[in-house]
């Protein structure tokens, strides 16, 4: 009995080998950086996470078609590095010592591929199936551009500038001219309402002007000094 | 006269000039018009190219034979003559009056290209609000099955700026066509222009305290920051280590002095129409000292933080490389991750390609050499929009940092157009073809519009190939000319004794042994010297451009083209136009003196001077 099991044990581990190296039919090489992912929370790569790995992938392949059977027992993983890195094939337990198709692995795994990133806490680029490209998403792009934005308030303020500016000096122009027809009316009419003396209205003048000669008084240094 | 005794209401502007504020607003003006777009990108590339340190040589040497006294001279002529370019050169000698209209011609050509590089500016920055940026992404193709092809071959950065910027054409004889977004942010430019200028000095006076002062605050900011970021030391230490062996070269010599010459912004005349608006007795001598040595200063202090960031991002392009040959081996070996690092990363290539050599040499490796990213170097727009923006990606919170080094940019080259439009507006203010009765205003609108429509043309996809002519030929060559017939029609046909006294009576000083004998002997003879060595060295490369092709076959390096025959013709009209009106005046003046004299009715107008002009203006009180 215990050889009987012994052979069979050795029949299937041979088998597993041969299903499972580097380059097989329908084997995945994947690749985890989970050191540059997460940094000081990275955890290590051990036999438990390989656990979890075999059981997302069946996961997928179950997600994927609903007929499917997948075991954790039917992926395969060897080849494992220090990189972290391996291969991995899905056996199919229906047909005896085979692998199901890669392209049916592949599409399982891109219909989950958030869910498997984030049972890792990994993404696109830090858990890389070789083989498998991951699609790029759009950039995200607004309605209006946001630049036309910026530029109409830039343009609405230089505008708004320009406006004020041309009125306070049309506005300026303007009081200077309603300014010089006045004093044209003024000197026209016979009638002097402002009285001048040698052309310079009155109430420009100094009212000491009358009193005191500017000219003498203002030179101070010209009095000799008490 | 009794009229003198009234005190009138508010203190009449003696001839109607308009006048700055203060003086503080002159000295601004004149540094905002000197510094410019040149100093934070053509100074870092010129020290950087012509041996660090060393360069900073002949650059003294050149601020100090050429500079100052051409800047001097210039300010000193327009306080005294009290007029802008033409005007004044009028009054000097009307054989003289060429070198006025030059200056003039030179002012409208500059001004119509340089501000077609501030829409580029603009451009930049109405982008800059967005997050991401987007010139850090390459867009989708057509059928979003991978990136877009050209901007996969060459980078982001430069596909924001050749396609989505410029959308250049693969050749200057191909117009494309006109880019409606640069011509909104053209629009919005020379509107500001006329917002800023709609009333000549009263309204670039104020808007100069902003524009000349907050460049000087950013690039602070900027030299904070860049002074933390990794490699910022690598980069300063690789400008400023002094190369002595390279002054042997006279390409050097001929660098600084045209640095020095064209930064200071001489002989565009914007200089002498600022300080036209002067009272008579201001010491010119101190202010164009003053404004030399702030300009060349702002120059050294702009490189520090230009240097810092390219510092950075050589040292950023370093690491990339490194990382990547890093990954590519871990990957090939299947080694741990992390236990090749940058710093054992030469023992471990000598390892492995002792061990493994052809496993090495299946990998490809680039070798990464943190010289070689340091020694690329770019001058002019490929340094702020190319360089410049690779860098602000990488920097966190690249919004903010991009959003200021574009308004700082706007900034620099709005004031330096403020200059060039009153080079353009003064002269045209005295010119008596223009009534008294057109409003400033008006007349402001006018130049703005009509500037703007012929600066369409660089808006076409061609549009840079133009700018790179005009400011070859245009800016160029034609201000040596001119700087060259102003110190000679000042030193000797004005006579340099009657100019000393005019100086004299302006600063209360005699100027010294030093400016006799640079107004003399040397600027002049500087000027011819570099104007002849500019000369042969323009000619003896074939004009060729650059042209940005994605069908070239060693894309994305640039194409070198050859310019055709009719672009040729276009370069040498340019660099000529300015040139020929100072013999074409002279010859028209003499052709009327002649036929004026044939004609005895005719009295000789009198020779002018500024004495003559200043007793005119008497004051009451003085």
């Amino acid at each position: 009995m215990l050889r009987v099991l012994l052979l069979t044990l050795s029949v299937v581990a041979v088998a597993d080998a041969e299903l499972c190296k580097p380059d097989a039919q329908n084997a995945f090489k994947v690749r985890l950086s989970i050191k540059t992912a997460l940094g000081d929370n990275a955890y290590a790569w051990d036999a438990n996470e390989e656990y979890l790995f075999k059981a997302m992938m069946a996961f997928a392949m179950r997600k994927y078609s609903r007929k499917s059977t997948t075991q954790i027992s039917n992926v395969l993983l060897c080849n494992v590095t220090d990189r972290v890195s391996f291969w991995f094939v899905v056996t199919d337990s229906s047909k005896n010592v085979s692998t199901v198709p890669g392209s049916e692995v592949e599409a399982a795994i891109r219909m989950n591929r958030h869910r498997i990133n984030n049972a890792f806490l990994l993404s696109d680029k830090t858990l890389q199936f070789l083989k498998i490209t991951s699609t790029l998403s759009p950039p995200v792009e607004p309605s209006t551009p946001v630049w036309l934005i910026v530029f109409g308030v830039v343009l609405c303020l230089i505008v708004a500038g320009i406006v004020l500016l041309v009125v306070t000096g049309i506005r300026k122009h303007k009081k200077k001219n309603k300014e010089s027809t006045e004093r044209e009316n003024l000197e026209e009419k016979g009638e002097v309402t402002v009285t001048v003396e040698n052309g310079i209205p009155c109430e420009a003048l100094d009212f000491k002007a009358g009193h005191v000669n500017g000219v003498f008084a203002a030179d101070d240094e010209r009095f000799t000094s008490l | 006269m009794s009229n003198d005794l009234a005190v009138p209401p508010e203190i009449p502007k003696e001839d109607g000039r308009p006048k700055w504020d203060n003086k503080f607003q002159y000295i601004l003006s004149c540094i905002g018009f000197a510094v410019g777009l040149g100093n934070v990108w053509r100074f870092p590339y010129l020290c950087q190219i012509h041996g660090g340190g060393a360069f900073l040589i002949p650059y003294f040497i050149a601020l100090i034979f050429e500079g100052i006294p051409l800047l001097h001279l210039e300010l000193a002529l327009g306080q005294c003559l009290r007029k802008g370019s033409i005007g004044a050169w009028n009054t000097i000698s009307p054989y003289l009056g060429g070198v006025g209209a030059g200056s003039w011609m030179v002012s409208v050509l500059v001004s119509l290209y340089y501000n077609t590089v501030l829409t580029w500016v603009m451009w930049y920055f109405i982008n800059s609000f967005q997050e991401p940026l987007p010139w850090s992404v390459c867009p989708l193709n057509e059928n979003r099955t991978g990136l877009n092809k050209e901007c996969y071959e060459s980078t982001a950065v430069n596909y924001f700026w050749y396609r989505k910027t410029l959308n250049i054409t693969p050749d200057v004889t191909e117009s494309g066509t006109l880019q409606w977004w640069l011509i909104l942010c053209l629009a919005t430019c020379w509107a500001i222009v006329y917002l800023c200028t709609i009333r000549g000095i009263e309204t670039t006076g104020k808007a100069i305290y902003v524009t000349a002062i907050f460049p000087y605050l950013v690039l602070t900011i900027f030299l904070i920051q860049g002074l933390t970021l990794p490699g910022a030391t690598d980069g300063l230490a690789y400008l400023f280590t002094p190369n002595l062996s390279t002054l042997k070269n006279p390409r050097v010599w001929l660098d600084a002095a045209t640095q020095i010459f064209f930064s200071l912004s001489l002989a565009f005349g914007g200089l002498i129409a600022f300080s036209s608006y002067n009272p008579p007795k201001n010491d010119c001598e101190k202010d164009a000292v003053t404004v030399a040595i702030v300009n060349s200063m702002t120059s050294i202090y702009a490189s520090i933080p230009v240097f810092s960031v390219l510092g950075f991002k050589a040292t950023t392009g370093y690491w990339d490389c490194l990382d990547r040959n890093i990954i590519n081996i871990i990957n090939e070996f299947d080694l741990p991750e992390e236990s090749i690092m940058r710093q054992n990363y030469t023992a471990w290539i000598s390892f492995l390609n002792s061990s493994y050599p052809e496993k090495i040499a299946g990998l490809k490796l680039k070798s990464c050499d943190l010289q070689e990213f340091l020694d690329q170097s770019v001058s002019g727009t490929g340094l702020a929009f190319i360089i410049f923006t690779q860098a602000i990606i990488l920097m966190p919170g690249s919004q903010a940092w991009a959003i200021l080094f574009f308004i700082m940019l706007f900034s620099l080259g709005l004031s330096s157009m403020f200059g060039n439009i009153e080079g353009v507006f003064t002269p045209l203010l005295e010119l008596r073809i223009i009534s008294k009765s057109v409003p400033k205003e008006l007349l402001s609108g006018i130049i703005c519009l009509i500037c703007f429509l012929i600066a369409l043309c660089f808006t076409l996809g061609s549009g840079s190939y133009w700018i790179d002519i005009f400011d070859r030929y245009a800016g160029s060559l034609p201000l040596l000319v001119i700087a060259f017939f102003e110190v000679v029609g000042v030193v000797y046909v004005y006579k340099i004794k009657r100019f000393s006294e005019d100086v004299k009576r302006m600063t209360g000083r005699k100027p010294n042994l030093y400016w006799q004998i640079t107004w003399r002997f040397i600027s002049p003879l500087l000027l011819l010297i570099v104007f002849v060595a500019f000369v042969t060295l323009q000619i003896q490369k074939s004009p060729s451009y650059a042209a940005w092709n994605p069908k070239y076959v060693c894309f994305p390096m640039k194409e070198e083209k050859v310019y055709p025959p009719w672009v040729l013709a276009i370069c040498v009209l340019l660099a000529v136009l300015p040139c020929v009106f100072v013999p074409l005046v002279a010859l028209f003046q003499l052709i009327k003196r002649t036929c004026r004299s044939k004609d005895p009715s005719c009295v000789p107008p009198e020779v002018f001077s500024c004495q003559g002009a200043n007793s005119n203006f008497s004051h009451p009180k003085e």
